[in-house]
Protein backbone atom coordinates (compact mmCIF):
# COMPACT_ATOMS: atom_id res chain seq x y z
CA UNK A 1 0.00 0.00 0.00
CA UNK A 2 2.56 2.54 1.14
CA UNK A 3 6.01 2.51 -1.06
CA UNK A 4 8.94 1.70 0.96
CA UNK A 5 9.39 4.59 3.39
CA UNK A 6 6.71 4.58 5.94
CA UNK A 7 6.17 1.57 7.85
CA UNK A 8 3.26 0.73 9.18
CA UNK A 9 1.71 0.89 12.44
CA UNK A 10 1.73 -2.91 13.09
CA UNK A 11 5.14 -3.53 11.88
CA UNK A 12 6.24 -0.74 14.09
CA UNK A 13 4.65 -2.27 17.22
CA UNK A 14 5.87 -5.60 16.07
CA UNK A 15 9.59 -4.68 16.44
CA UNK A 16 9.85 -2.66 19.07
CA UNK A 17 10.15 -4.05 23.25
CA UNK A 18 6.76 -4.31 24.57
CA UNK A 19 5.18 -4.59 27.81
CA UNK A 20 2.28 -6.48 29.41
CA UNK A 21 -0.82 -3.90 29.21
CA UNK A 22 -2.00 -4.45 32.23
CA UNK A 23 1.25 -2.87 34.07
CA UNK A 24 0.32 0.14 31.89
CA UNK A 25 -3.56 0.57 32.72
CA UNK A 26 -2.47 -0.25 36.70
CA UNK A 27 0.33 2.10 36.21
CA UNK A 28 -2.05 4.59 35.13
CA UNK A 29 -4.91 4.32 37.69
CA UNK A 30 -2.16 4.59 39.95
CA UNK A 31 -1.55 8.26 38.86
CA UNK A 32 -4.67 9.30 38.37
CA UNK A 33 -5.45 8.47 41.74
CA UNK A 34 -2.52 9.86 43.01
CA UNK A 35 -3.61 13.18 41.56
CA UNK A 36 -7.69 13.15 42.29
CA UNK A 37 -6.33 12.22 46.45
CA UNK A 38 -3.66 15.49 46.15
CA UNK A 39 -5.93 18.11 44.02
CA UNK A 40 -9.41 17.18 44.71
CA UNK A 41 -11.00 19.15 42.09
CA UNK A 42 -11.21 17.15 38.40
CA UNK A 43 -10.92 20.20 36.39
CA UNK A 44 -7.67 20.70 37.58
CA UNK A 45 -6.89 16.77 37.54
CA UNK A 46 -7.75 17.14 33.83
CA UNK A 47 -5.54 19.99 33.53
CA UNK A 48 -2.84 17.98 35.20
CA UNK A 49 -3.10 15.18 32.96
CA UNK A 50 -3.02 17.28 29.88
CA UNK A 51 0.23 18.57 31.32
CA UNK A 52 1.28 14.99 31.56
CA UNK A 53 0.60 13.88 28.37
CA UNK A 54 2.02 17.05 26.60
CA UNK A 55 5.32 16.95 28.39
CA UNK A 56 5.58 12.99 27.23
CA UNK A 57 3.81 14.16 23.65
CA UNK A 58 7.16 16.20 22.83
CA UNK A 59 9.34 13.79 23.56
CA UNK A 60 7.19 10.99 22.47
CA UNK A 61 6.87 12.37 19.33
CA UNK A 62 11.06 12.32 18.06
CA UNK A 63 10.42 8.12 18.31
CA UNK A 64 7.94 8.25 16.71
CA UNK A 65 9.47 10.02 13.93
CA UNK A 66 12.60 8.20 13.89
CA UNK A 67 10.94 4.71 13.66
CA UNK A 68 7.92 5.60 11.46
CA UNK A 69 9.60 6.61 8.43
CA UNK A 70 6.67 9.11 7.44
CA UNK A 71 7.01 11.69 5.00
CA UNK A 72 6.19 15.23 5.65
CA UNK A 73 2.06 15.15 5.83
CA UNK A 74 0.27 17.54 3.55
CA UNK A 75 -2.48 18.48 5.48
CA UNK A 76 -4.33 17.89 8.49
CA UNK A 77 -6.59 15.69 7.37
CA UNK A 78 -3.12 12.98 6.13
CA UNK A 79 -1.72 14.08 9.78
CA UNK A 80 -5.02 12.75 11.91
CA UNK A 81 -4.70 9.29 9.51
CA UNK A 82 -1.24 8.97 10.14
CA UNK A 83 -2.16 9.75 14.43
CA UNK A 84 -4.61 7.38 14.46
CA UNK A 85 -3.35 4.55 12.14
CA UNK A 86 0.31 4.40 12.91
CA UNK A 87 0.85 6.66 16.25
CA UNK A 88 -1.66 4.46 18.53
CA UNK A 89 -0.64 1.43 16.97
CA UNK A 90 2.65 1.78 16.83
CA UNK A 91 2.63 3.03 21.34
CA UNK A 92 -0.30 1.75 22.59
CA UNK A 93 -0.80 -1.35 20.17
CA UNK A 94 -4.57 -0.68 18.96
CA UNK A 95 -5.66 0.97 16.07
CA UNK A 96 -7.91 4.08 16.42
CA UNK A 97 -10.17 5.69 13.17
CA UNK A 98 -10.98 9.38 12.19
CA UNK A 99 -14.22 10.30 12.25
CA UNK A 100 -16.77 13.44 12.24
CA UNK A 101 -14.78 15.72 10.37
CA UNK A 102 -16.45 19.45 10.01
CA UNK A 103 -16.50 21.37 7.08
CA UNK A 104 -13.29 23.72 7.28
CA UNK A 105 -11.57 20.11 7.87
CA UNK A 106 -10.03 21.47 10.80
CA UNK A 107 -11.65 19.67 13.66
CA UNK A 108 -12.50 15.49 13.44
CA UNK A 109 -12.52 13.40 16.02
CA UNK A 110 -10.63 10.06 17.00
CA UNK A 111 -12.03 6.97 18.06
CA UNK A 112 -10.28 4.38 20.06
CA UNK A 113 -12.05 0.64 19.99
CA UNK A 114 -10.43 -0.64 22.61
CA UNK A 115 -8.25 1.44 25.14
CA UNK A 116 -5.76 0.19 26.96
CA UNK A 117 -5.68 2.84 29.21
CA UNK A 118 -9.42 2.33 30.31
CA UNK A 119 -9.40 -1.69 31.56
CA UNK A 120 -11.23 -1.80 34.67
CA UNK A 121 -12.04 1.27 35.37
CA UNK A 122 -15.32 2.60 36.56
CA UNK A 123 -15.73 6.60 37.56
CA UNK A 124 -17.75 6.93 40.31
CA UNK A 125 -20.68 9.88 40.68
CA UNK A 126 -17.96 11.77 42.60
CA UNK A 127 -15.79 11.68 39.53
CA UNK A 128 -18.05 12.31 36.45
CA UNK A 129 -16.45 15.17 34.27
CA UNK A 130 -13.18 13.92 34.54
CA UNK A 131 -11.54 13.15 31.06
CA UNK A 132 -9.93 10.08 32.43
CA UNK A 133 -7.60 9.73 29.18
CA UNK A 134 -6.63 13.23 29.10
CA UNK A 135 -3.05 12.24 29.27
CA UNK A 136 -4.05 11.07 25.33
CA UNK A 137 -5.31 14.74 24.59
CA UNK A 138 -1.95 16.33 25.71
CA UNK A 139 0.23 13.41 23.85
CA UNK A 140 -0.63 14.82 20.90
CA UNK A 141 -1.12 18.29 21.62
CA UNK A 142 2.26 18.05 22.66
CA UNK A 143 3.72 16.18 19.23
CA UNK A 144 1.83 18.50 17.09
CA UNK A 145 3.19 21.03 18.61
CA UNK A 146 7.06 20.05 18.34
CA UNK A 147 6.32 19.41 13.99
CA UNK A 148 4.54 22.87 14.07
CA UNK A 149 1.12 22.02 13.51
CA UNK A 150 -0.45 24.58 15.74
CA UNK A 151 -3.37 22.89 17.39
CA UNK A 152 -6.33 24.48 19.05
CA UNK A 153 -5.94 24.86 22.58
CA UNK A 154 -8.47 22.51 24.22
CA UNK A 155 -7.69 19.19 22.33
CA UNK A 156 -10.53 17.14 23.83
CA UNK A 157 -11.01 13.29 22.67
CA UNK A 158 -13.76 11.28 22.64
CA UNK A 159 -12.86 7.68 23.15
CA UNK A 160 -16.05 4.91 22.86
CA UNK A 161 -14.88 1.40 23.48
CA UNK A 162 -16.97 -0.90 21.75
CA UNK A 163 -16.74 -4.01 24.06
CA UNK B 1 -15.51 11.07 28.42
CA UNK B 2 -15.60 8.33 29.80
CA UNK B 3 -18.67 7.89 31.96
CA UNK B 4 -20.80 9.78 30.14
CA UNK B 5 -21.52 7.37 27.01
CA UNK B 6 -24.56 5.66 26.74
CA UNK B 7 -23.48 3.36 24.75
CA UNK B 8 -21.89 0.69 27.39
CA UNK B 9 -23.00 -2.43 26.33
CA UNK B 10 -22.13 -3.36 29.70
CA UNK B 11 -23.65 -1.41 33.00
CA UNK B 12 -21.03 -2.45 34.84
CA UNK B 13 -17.19 -2.57 34.74
CA UNK B 14 -17.66 -5.89 36.80
CA UNK B 15 -19.66 -7.66 34.17
CA UNK B 16 -17.29 -7.54 31.54
CA UNK B 17 -15.64 -10.58 31.01
CA UNK B 18 -11.87 -10.81 32.03
CA UNK B 19 -9.67 -10.12 29.10
CA UNK B 20 -6.69 -12.76 28.49
CA UNK B 21 -3.88 -10.63 29.77
CA UNK B 22 -2.22 -10.90 26.86
CA UNK B 23 -2.19 -7.33 25.26
CA UNK B 24 0.48 -5.19 25.18
CA UNK B 25 1.53 -1.72 25.20
CA UNK B 26 4.91 -0.43 23.71
CA UNK B 27 7.91 -0.14 26.20
CA UNK B 28 8.38 3.36 25.09
CA UNK B 29 4.97 4.15 26.24
CA UNK B 30 5.36 2.62 29.48
CA UNK B 31 8.72 4.48 29.93
CA UNK B 32 7.54 7.66 29.47
CA UNK B 33 3.97 7.00 31.87
CA UNK B 34 6.62 5.98 34.66
CA UNK B 35 8.70 8.71 34.13
CA UNK B 36 5.86 11.45 34.28
CA UNK B 37 4.45 9.58 37.49
CA UNK B 38 8.18 10.51 39.12
CA UNK B 39 8.57 14.01 37.69
CA UNK B 40 5.18 14.66 38.70
CA UNK B 41 6.04 13.23 42.62
CA UNK B 42 8.83 15.10 42.52
CA UNK B 43 6.87 18.17 42.70
CA UNK B 44 5.00 17.43 45.40
CA UNK B 45 7.69 16.06 47.95
CA UNK B 46 10.83 17.94 50.24
CA UNK B 47 12.64 15.17 50.57
CA UNK B 48 13.89 11.62 49.19
CA UNK B 49 12.32 9.84 51.95
CA UNK B 50 8.86 10.94 50.60
CA UNK B 51 9.47 10.57 47.09
CA UNK B 52 10.02 6.81 47.95
CA UNK B 53 7.01 6.52 49.80
CA UNK B 54 4.89 7.79 47.45
CA UNK B 55 5.98 6.17 44.90
CA UNK B 56 5.71 2.97 46.62
CA UNK B 57 2.24 3.89 47.67
CA UNK B 58 1.30 4.25 43.75
CA UNK B 59 3.11 0.55 43.29
CA UNK B 60 0.98 -0.72 46.40
CA UNK B 61 -2.33 -0.06 44.18
CA UNK B 62 -1.12 -1.62 41.49
CA UNK B 63 0.08 -5.05 43.36
CA UNK B 64 -3.50 -5.30 45.23
CA UNK B 65 -4.95 -5.15 42.06
CA UNK B 66 -2.28 -7.25 40.34
CA UNK B 67 -3.10 -9.95 42.61
CA UNK B 68 -6.46 -10.60 42.23
CA UNK B 69 -6.31 -10.01 38.32
CA UNK B 70 -3.84 -13.04 38.94
CA UNK B 71 -6.04 -14.97 41.09
CA UNK B 72 -9.27 -14.59 39.08
CA UNK B 73 -7.67 -15.43 35.99
CA UNK B 74 -5.55 -18.75 36.86
CA UNK B 75 -8.70 -19.68 38.48
CA UNK B 76 -7.70 -19.14 42.10
CA UNK B 77 -10.09 -19.90 44.43
CA UNK B 78 -8.94 -17.06 46.77
CA UNK B 79 -11.84 -16.37 48.17
CA UNK B 80 -13.87 -19.62 48.35
CA UNK B 81 -11.60 -20.88 51.13
CA UNK B 82 -13.08 -24.85 51.56
CA UNK B 83 -12.89 -25.53 47.68
CA UNK B 84 -10.18 -26.85 45.58
CA UNK B 85 -9.93 -26.45 42.01
CA UNK B 86 -7.70 -27.57 39.11
CA UNK B 87 -6.06 -23.58 38.96
CA UNK B 88 -3.75 -21.89 41.79
CA UNK B 89 -4.60 -22.74 45.53
CA UNK B 90 -4.56 -19.47 47.67
CA UNK B 91 -0.84 -19.44 49.11
CA UNK B 92 -0.62 -19.95 52.74
CA UNK B 93 3.07 -20.75 53.18
CA UNK B 94 5.88 -18.08 52.64
CA UNK B 95 7.92 -19.90 50.38
CA UNK B 96 4.84 -20.43 48.25
CA UNK B 97 3.64 -16.95 48.28
CA UNK B 98 7.61 -16.08 47.79
CA UNK B 99 8.38 -18.13 44.45
CA UNK B 100 4.31 -16.68 43.43
CA UNK B 101 5.59 -13.52 43.24
CA UNK B 102 9.36 -14.03 41.95
CA UNK B 103 7.88 -15.98 38.74
CA UNK B 104 4.05 -15.64 38.08
CA UNK B 105 3.73 -11.71 39.30
CA UNK B 106 7.25 -11.20 37.78
CA UNK B 107 6.47 -13.15 34.20
CA UNK B 108 3.05 -11.27 34.16
CA UNK B 109 3.99 -7.83 35.14
CA UNK B 110 7.70 -7.91 33.45
CA UNK B 111 7.81 -10.48 31.17
CA UNK B 112 10.06 -12.87 32.49
CA UNK B 113 10.78 -14.70 36.10
CA UNK B 114 13.45 -12.23 38.79
CA UNK B 115 16.89 -13.49 38.29
CA UNK B 116 16.87 -14.39 41.71
CA UNK B 117 15.31 -14.83 45.17
CA UNK B 118 17.36 -14.98 48.35
CA UNK B 119 16.89 -15.74 52.25
CA UNK B 120 18.63 -13.00 54.13
CA UNK B 121 21.85 -14.13 56.18
CA UNK B 122 21.68 -11.91 59.17
CA UNK B 123 17.85 -11.43 59.91
CA UNK B 124 14.92 -14.76 60.17
CA UNK B 125 12.41 -12.44 58.89
CA UNK B 126 14.52 -10.99 55.82
CA UNK B 127 14.16 -12.18 52.19
CA UNK B 128 15.59 -10.45 48.81
CA UNK B 129 14.38 -10.88 44.78
CA UNK B 130 16.87 -9.06 43.05
CA UNK B 131 17.09 -8.29 39.30
CA UNK B 132 19.83 -7.11 37.21
CA UNK B 133 18.06 -4.08 35.75
CA UNK B 134 14.14 -3.23 36.80
CA UNK B 135 12.11 -2.48 33.61
CA UNK B 136 11.08 0.96 35.04
CA UNK B 137 14.71 1.72 35.71
CA UNK B 138 15.69 0.95 32.45
CA UNK B 139 15.75 4.21 31.20
CA UNK B 140 16.22 6.47 34.85
CA UNK B 141 19.87 7.04 35.81
CA UNK B 142 19.88 8.78 39.01
CA UNK B 143 21.76 12.15 39.61
CA UNK B 144 24.53 11.75 42.53
CA UNK B 145 23.13 14.51 44.58
CA UNK B 146 19.61 12.19 45.09
CA UNK B 147 22.00 9.93 47.11
CA UNK B 148 20.61 6.00 47.32
CA UNK B 149 17.10 6.89 45.75
CA UNK B 150 15.59 3.90 43.69
CA UNK B 151 12.91 4.32 41.59
CA UNK B 152 11.99 0.45 42.30
CA UNK B 153 10.82 1.91 45.38
CA UNK B 154 7.84 1.49 42.70
CA UNK B 155 8.18 -1.81 42.55
CA UNK B 156 8.66 -2.67 45.92
CA UNK B 157 5.42 -0.94 46.35
CA UNK B 158 4.03 -3.64 43.99
CA UNK B 159 5.27 -6.64 45.73
CA UNK B 160 4.14 -5.34 49.52
CA UNK B 161 0.68 -4.74 47.80
CA UNK B 162 0.37 -8.54 46.54
CA UNK B 163 2.32 -9.58 49.77
CA UNK B 164 -0.25 -7.50 52.14
CA UNK B 165 -3.48 -8.13 50.12
CA UNK B 166 -2.04 -12.35 50.16
CA UNK B 167 -2.34 -11.97 54.11
CA UNK B 168 1.78 -11.67 54.44
CA UNK B 169 2.44 -8.05 55.64
CA UNK B 170 5.80 -7.06 55.32
CA UNK B 171 8.23 -4.04 55.01
CA UNK B 172 9.50 -3.82 51.38
CA UNK B 173 12.19 -1.41 50.37
CA UNK B 174 14.32 -1.32 47.03
CA UNK B 175 18.17 -0.93 46.86
CA UNK B 176 20.88 -0.68 44.13
CA UNK B 177 23.72 -3.23 44.99
CA UNK B 178 27.22 -2.35 43.24
CA UNK B 179 28.16 -5.32 41.26
CA UNK B 180 31.71 -5.93 40.51
CA UNK B 181 32.73 -5.05 37.01
CA UNK B 182 29.55 -3.61 35.84
CA UNK B 183 28.30 -0.07 34.90
CA UNK B 184 25.34 -0.34 36.63
CA UNK B 185 24.20 -1.47 40.23
CA UNK B 186 21.55 -4.57 40.32
CA UNK B 187 18.58 -4.09 42.28
CA UNK B 188 17.50 -5.85 45.29
CA UNK B 189 14.30 -5.94 46.53
CA UNK B 190 14.60 -6.32 50.45
CA UNK B 191 11.31 -8.10 52.25
CA UNK B 192 11.41 -8.04 55.95
CA UNK B 193 7.95 -10.34 56.74
CA UNK B 194 5.89 -9.12 60.00
CA UNK B 195 6.19 -10.45 63.26
CA UNK B 196 2.94 -12.22 62.56
CA UNK B 197 3.60 -13.69 59.43
CA UNK B 198 6.70 -15.22 61.38
CA UNK B 199 4.62 -16.80 63.69
CA UNK B 200 1.93 -18.42 61.75
CA UNK B 201 4.82 -19.87 59.62
CA UNK B 202 6.05 -21.79 62.80
CA UNK B 203 2.99 -22.93 63.96
CA UNK B 204 2.32 -24.26 60.41
CA UNK B 205 5.17 -26.19 61.05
Amino acid sequence: MAPAGPRSGDAIFASVERVNAELFTLTYGAIVRQLLTDLEEVDEVNKQLDQMGYNIGIRLVDEFLAKSNVSRCVDFKETAEVIAKVGFKMFLGVGASVTNWDAEGTCCSIVLEDNPLVDFVELPDTCQGLYYCNVLSGVIRGALEMVSVPSCASLSLVFSSSS
Amino acid sequence: MIGASKIKQYSNVLEKPLSKGKQEVSLSAFAFLFSELVQYNQTQVDNIAELERRLEDAGYAVGARCLELLCHREKCVMFMPFWLSQGNRRETRLLGILSFVHSTVWKVLFGKVADSLEKGTEHEDEYMISEKELLVNRFISIPKDMGTFNCGAFVAGIVRGVLDSAGFPAVVTAHFVPMEGQQRPRTTILIKFAEEVLRREARLG
